[in-house]
């Protein structure tokens, strides 16, 4: 074999140049005219709340309040699951939830205790995703079809999300549901999982994970959380915790709060008037 | 070759048969078979111009789609000014409101199943 060390340095520094060349005029040539033309940017609808960190307070003393003098109070959670599509699949292992109702036990482990006040023990607390400032989900979430965004919403992306379910073992709220069936389906009855589709917003297909975006499509139109607007005793205030003017600031100054699990770290981002 | 003759005449029939449809579709005259959108009525001008809506629509959806959710910027100007709310079913199927009429013609004729549908919502066929 006469191919010696000096003549294989030779050829392969020479292929090399070759296919580095080649690659850049190859790329100049091309050029992905396609892309190009859809690098327009698009903008921000003039009306939409724009906030640094979104927050929301819940004023249990106002529910409870209510509750007692009407036996219920579930404004909230109807809303956001009739704007939302969310499907109720009549089966508390498939549940889907993007705000629900918890015992003051269930939602603040740990500070419950055996002589607890009649005005908190075993009463209803409504609880969602806190969207943390350092959320778990986020951070196990292999695809990044979950991110936090900079106004601190923790936004799902369902199309990218491949239903792997680490966002659920990692969320210590219990805020992510995951679609075990078509939500589009039917029961063995025939009726609809989802009793009315709002036309205006996607379903989920199965196979995904879903929660609570703080209602990012209607900020995003100047309006306020589905929830928020559809409570009658105003129990639910949403906020920018950055604007020291804002309404949830003003009652964080003036009332003692707390938070779900806050010393797990993840720093809830939902506040509750006990 | 052993049987030699057998072999090639069993195989011609057997390229008979395999292009059986081909022809029967040529000869019928079904192999020219374009597929016909149906465009809307009263709007006359798209989000882009027809041959770039025909070729990438689907680019252009996806970059909707990374703008809306990932930068929370859901208005489009066109490049003529005109601005869109940057949604599937809120502005496409606002003017192409027949999705058998319309998505359904080309996807189908390629043989591609597109999962938009999967989640988002069509106007009702009528």
């Amino acid at each position: 074999m006469g191919f010696n060390r000096r003549e294989f340095l030779r050829i392969a520094g020479i292929g090399t140049l070759l296919g580095v060349g080649g690659k850049s005029v190859a790329g100049a040539l091309s050029g992905d005219s396609g892309r190009a033309s859809l690098s327009l940017q698009g903008e921000r609808n003039p009306n939409a709340l724009v906030g640094k960190r979104w927050a929301m307070v819940y004023d249990f003393r106002k529910c409870s309040e209510r509750i007692r003098r009407e036996g219920r109070c579930n404004e909230c959670a109807a809303a956001c699951h009739q704007v939302h599509n969310v499907p109720d699949f009549r089966n508390p292992k498939d549940e889907i939830k993007w705000i629900w109702s918890e015992t003051y036990e269930h939602a603040f482990p740990g500070q419950e205790h055996e002589y607890l006040s009649e005005e908190l023990e075993g009463k209803p607390f409504m609880v969602m995703c806190n969207h943390c400032e350092n959320p778990p989900c986020v951070r196990v979430c292999p695809t990044k079809a979950t991110f936090k965004r900079p106004d601190g919403i923790v936004m799902m992306d369902y199309h990218r999300c491949i239903g792997c379910r680490f966002c659920m073992a990692g969320c210590p709220f219990g805020s992510r549901s995951f679609n075990w069936r078509d939500p589009r389906g039917k029961d063995k009855d025939g009726r609809p999982f989802i009793a009315r589709t709002n036309p205006e917003y996607p379903t989920r297909m199965r196979g995904v994970v879903e929660k609570c975006t703080f209602c990012a499509e209607r900020l995003a139109v100047g309006k306020m959380p589905a929830c928020v607007e559809a409570c009658p005793e105003k129990a639910l205030v949403f906020g920018d915790l950055e604007d020291p003017d804002s309404e949830v600031r003003a009652l964080l100054r003036s009332n003692f709060t707390i938070r779900r699990k806050a010393e797990l770290g993840t720093g809830p981002q939902v506040y509750y008037i006990v | 070759m052993y049987d030699g003759g057998k072999i090639l005449i069993g195989l011609a029939i057997f390229l008979c048969i395999l292009a059986s449809p081909l022809v029967y579709n040529t000869v019928m005259g079904k192999a020219s078979f374009v597929p016909e959108p149906k465009v809307p009525g009263q709007e006359q001008r798209c989000v882009m111009s027809t041959p770039f809506m025909r070729s990438e629509h689907m680019k252009l959806l996806n970059t909707w789609r990374d703008e809306v959710i990932r930068q929370d910027k859901r208005l489009y100007e066109t490049a003529d000014g005109r601005v869109y709310d940057m949604s599937l079913t809120k502005t496409c199927m606002k003017c192409h409101e027949s999705k058998a009429q319309f998505c359904d013609q080309c996807h189908n004729y390629v043989g591609v199943t597109p999962y938009c549908w999967d989640c988002h919502t069509y106007p009702k066929e009528k």
